[in-house]
């Protein structure tokens, strides 16, 4: 029993953040038709810009916010320099791309941070919640880091559902050529979809972090939760994105809990060639059928 | 917008069919095998007047050319992405290191056989779950492979953890250093043997591959990569050609995979980590994509580079760790600037140049 609530409450935390992670990725597929590979080091390098705010006396809250808004720049960048040219042309020279981006920002990591691994804070306490006498596996950073991600959920709908920027932005995603006749600026939009999307990415970065250990790989396996969690939900919707983001962070927490940790990659694999095999649209999927 | 290998394939096809095709006539097989016969003799003469270091050098030059040979025509002429090559090379080499631990090992020819005979089951597996995806769904999905397969090896006793596991090289046999010495006038030390043993391996992979590539399983994989339902119309079974790029692209890496093992004599899950996949990838396109020569020169400049770009950023002031990271640096961003500008790589821009250059003359 109590080896469950562990499990489940874990697999809560984690769910969160692969959530965001898959949501970032969804975003960017939506409007761009490119799985972005190198939102793992995009992430990893914000979080040791925070790291470095943090070190130098600065809070913690400095730091993250400084995280999110160079999460917010590097994705508007690497949107406008790197992925325009390639936009609409054949999807390998997209995704090879984006995993020279990937290579690139992992040496780069490693030239100016170094390679060793560096310890980043946490905001709350990283020990067990008590109620009553039993302490439970929920920590002050796990409660902290679901709340952070429903809020940015919540805000993301809220410009999607309720601006004209978000409306430009959906159209702009829908159909590039009849919303660029009703003058909306296609480019301009599609920079601020890779920009929102990298700030996902990056909160995502700070909460995987938070009272743990970074080095310039800790978020490459991330990539494949995330894409697992994406691809689960359908990588076209971001509510899917979600709720494969909870579902895939439950199964990989009774995972690593029952069978052993090192098997969570393996889990992740073996769901992600169950889905792509009995349902290539994702579980949420209302399109009978799509090309995987 | 024609696509990277689209454009390499342009320029392959308008090669002008004078020249060397005349001479040779239209036998492919002759061709490659007078090329193979010519690259061991430049080979042996290569390995026997260079030192130790440059021997090992070019033992790893050889593992990598092969894994990129088979990377480059699963990516280049059949358009899948493959980011999982480091995974189905660490099975070559786990395989190569069980299989000299015994006391009587196999002879090596039928070590290097069946840890490509494991591999390829192993890809088998893999290709037929991989076959009905696209792009950005079978990167994904081999991304994953490529991060499971450490934590597998981890999770077996038998593979030695962390630490990985020794490999004990057998003796060289009698006759080959009674060969060596009677073909150069020099005794042959183990590091100069696995070197012949890898690029003899090389020669033999890139003679198939290259008959595979201008004949009529090649022929099926570009048209199954340029236009898949008019290779369907034509009578192309689109899965099964899939399959079977996927098995041999694997089963070059599970060779090169076994070279790996005899060369570094250690197989530990970190010496297939993700970055080795993503590097064979980069080798392959900064050659350019579907190039076996390509892939030659783009593992040519992974073995090289490394050395060269370390030595100038120590130089430069930065400690050896962070200077290790250059090479990666150089690779990603080559990467990057290959697909922006030359997209046909390096073989593919030396060729249009050339055409051009004749043209204006």
């Amino acid at each position: 029993m109590q080896q469950l609530l562990t499990t489940a409450l874990g697999g809560l935390t984690l769910g969160a953040v692969y959530a965001a992670f898959a949501l970032a990725l969804c975003l960017i597929w939506r409007s761009t038709r490119i799985v972005n590979f190198a939102q793992a080091p995009m992430a990893m390098i914000t979080t040791y810009i925070a790291l470095v705010i943090i070190d130098a006396g600065h809070s913690y809250w400095t730091g993250f916010a400084a995280a999110l808004i160079g999460g917010l720049l590097l994705g508007a960048v690497v949107e406008r320099v790197v992925v325009r040219p390639v936009e609409g042309k054949a999807e390998i020279n997209a995704v090879i791309l984006t995993l020279g981006l990937f290579i690139l920002i992992h040496a780069v990591a490693g030239i100016v941070f170094g390679s060793r691994y560096r310890s980043f804070p946490a905001p709350f306490g990283v020990r067990g919640l008590t109620v009553g006498d039993t302490s439970i596996a929920l920590t002050g950073f796990g409660v902290f880091t679901v709340v952070a991600v429903v809020v940015v959920m919540g805000l993301l709908v809220l410009l999607f559902r309720y601006t004209e920027v978000g409306l430009r932005m959906r159209a702009a995603a829908f159909n590039q050529e009849v919303a660029r006749i009703l003058g909306v600026k296609v480019g301009r939009m599609l920079t601020l979809g890779w920009a929102l999307a990298a700030l996902v990415g990056s909160l995502s970065g700070l909460l995987i972090a938070g009272g743990s250990l970074v080095h310039p790989a800790y978020m490459d396996s991330v990539v494949v939760y995330g894409f697992v969690a994406a691809v689960l939900g359908g990588l076209d919707s971001p509510v899917g994105s979600v709720i494969g983001g909870m579902l895939l962070g439950l199964s990989l927490s009774a995972v690593s809990g029952y069978l052993g940790s090192e098997l969570v990659p393996l889990a992740a694999l073996v769901i992600l060639m169950a889905v792509l095999l009995l349902r290539p649209g994702g579980l949420f999927s209302h399109h009978a059928e799509r090309r995987v | 917008m024609p696509t990277t290998t689209e454009t390499a394939e342009k320029a392959h096809a308008a090669e002008p069919r004078g020249g060397l095709r005349r001479r040779w006539g239209n036998s492919v097989l002759p061709r490659h095998l007078t090329l193979a016969a010519l690259g061991l003799l430049a080979v042996t003469v290569v390995l026997e007047t260079t030192g130790s270091f440059a021997n090992s050098q070019l033992a790893s030059m050889a593992y990598l050319g092969i894994a990129a040979g088979g990377l480059t025509v699963l990516t280049g002429l059949n358009g899948q992405l493959s980011l999982g090559h480091g995974a189905f090379m660490a099975v070559g080499a786990y395989t190569t290191a069980l299989f000299l631990d015994g006391d009587n090992p196999l002879p090596l020819p039928g070590v290097l056989a069946a840890a490509t005979l494991v591999t390829l089951l192993v890809g088998a597996a893999v290709g037929v779950a991989a076959a009905r995806l696209h792009g950005p769904y079978i990167a994904g999905a081999t991304l994953a492979l490529a991060v499971a397969v450490p934590g597998v090896v981890l999770h077996f006793d038998r593979l030695g953890g962390e630490q990985g596991l020794g490999v004990r090289m057998p003796e060289t046999p009698a006759w080959v250093l009674d060969a060596a010495y009677f073909v150069t006038g020099s005794e042959l030390n183990p590091t100069k043997y696995v070197a012949y043993i890898g690029w003899a391996a090389l020669v033999v992979t890139y003679v198939l591959l290259a008959n595979l590539m201008r004949g009529r399983v090649g022929r099926t994989w570009r048209a199954v990569r340029d236009d898949e339902v008019a290779a369907e119309i034509a009578g192309v079974h689109l899965g099964r050609a899939r399959v079977l790029a996927f098995v041999v692209s694997t089963a070059c890496a599970g060779l090169a995979g076994a070279v790996m093992a005899m060369a570094v004599r250690i197989t530990a899950p970190s010496g297939f980590s993700l970055t080795l996949s993503l590097t064979l990838l980069s080798a392959v396109v900064l050659g350019g994509l579907g190039s076996l020569t390509g892939a030659l020169i783009g593992s040519a400049l992974l073995t090289f580079l490394p050395h060269l770009v370390t030595g100038v950023g120590v130089d430069a002031g930065l400690t050896d760790v962070r200077a290790a990271e250059l090479a990666p640096a150089v690779y990603g961003l080559t990467m990057i600037v290959v697909i922006l500008v030359a997209p046909a790589g390096i073989t593919g821009t030396v060729r249009n140049l050339w055409r051009r250059r004749r043209g204006a003359a």
